[in-house]
């Protein structure tokens, strides 16, 4: 029972890891995932995703599914 | 419809060339419209020297192809290629190319617009530029319409 996260970019070097693992409370959602990897600090502009799409702060976790947390994205 | 993201340097006129010869609809193509984007050496005031792109492996893949399948989507289009650079990149290389092809320019150039912007906006990765001192992330893109077009239409 668990949710593999991961973080990107300035995310990444702020936290000072790349990944955690969450252990599963059934109900979750990305929000509750944050708070236990960054604590007080709120989301604020940070994108989450999970299962590779593009998720919002109260969109609900299953478990074993991948939760991703990343600053605006600047490619192309 | 392809999507290519690529670790190391391309010539992006090359690929153009190269994808339109094998894919090439040649009689119902009537429209051609592609975008390059290049590294710049400057930044925020700053001179830069080099770049690392960051991306998400899977998801950034996954969404270069629901841009390419959206675009279709909304436009009559015959055939999209979408290239994007991650790593370590040089000062001039190309980051990113996006091509439409389709029996009218409107489609063509509406699509490849559509694309390059949603790519900016939406698609997973990240650039950390190295300065003459140190190095930074980049925190946003710059808005993907002219102010200075605008000005000049305007004088």
């Amino acid at each position: 029972m668990s949710v593999h996260v991961k973080f990107f970019a300035s995310l990444r070097d702020e936290l000072g890891r790349g990944e955690a693992q969450i252990e599963y409370v059934s109900g979750m959602t990305v929000v509750d995932i944050w708070q236990q990897v960054a604590g007080n600090e709120p989301m604020g502009h940070v994108l989450a995703a999970v299962n590779m799409e593009y998720a919002r702060p109260e969109t609900g976790i299953n478990d074993g599914d991948e939760v991703a947390f990343f600053p605006p994205v600047t490619g192309g | 419809m392809t999507v290519e993201i690529l670790k190391s340097a391309f010539d992006p006129h090359k690929r153009l060339g190269d994808y339109q010869a094998a894919h090439g609809s040649e009689g119902r193509c009537g429209a051609e419209a592609s975008f390059v984007g290049y590294m710049r050496d400057n930044n925020e005031g700053e001179r830069v020297t080099g770049m690392y792109l960051e991306y998400y492996p899977g998801m950034t893949d996954r969404h270069l192809q629901a841009i390419a399948a959206e675009a279709g989507k909304r436009w009559d289009l015959l055939d999209v290629l979408i290239v994007h650079r991650v790593g370590d990149i040089q000062l001039g290389e190309a980051i990113v190319l996006v091509a439409a092809w389709a029996a009218h320019r409107a489609d063509a150039f509406e699509a490849c617009r559509f694309m390059m912007e949603d790519l900016k906006s939406r698609a997973p990765f990240w650039k950390k530029e190295q300065l003459e001192q140190g190095e930074r992330w980049v925190e946003k893109n710059t808005p993907g319409f002219s102010q200075t077009g605008k000005q000049k239409s305007d004088n």
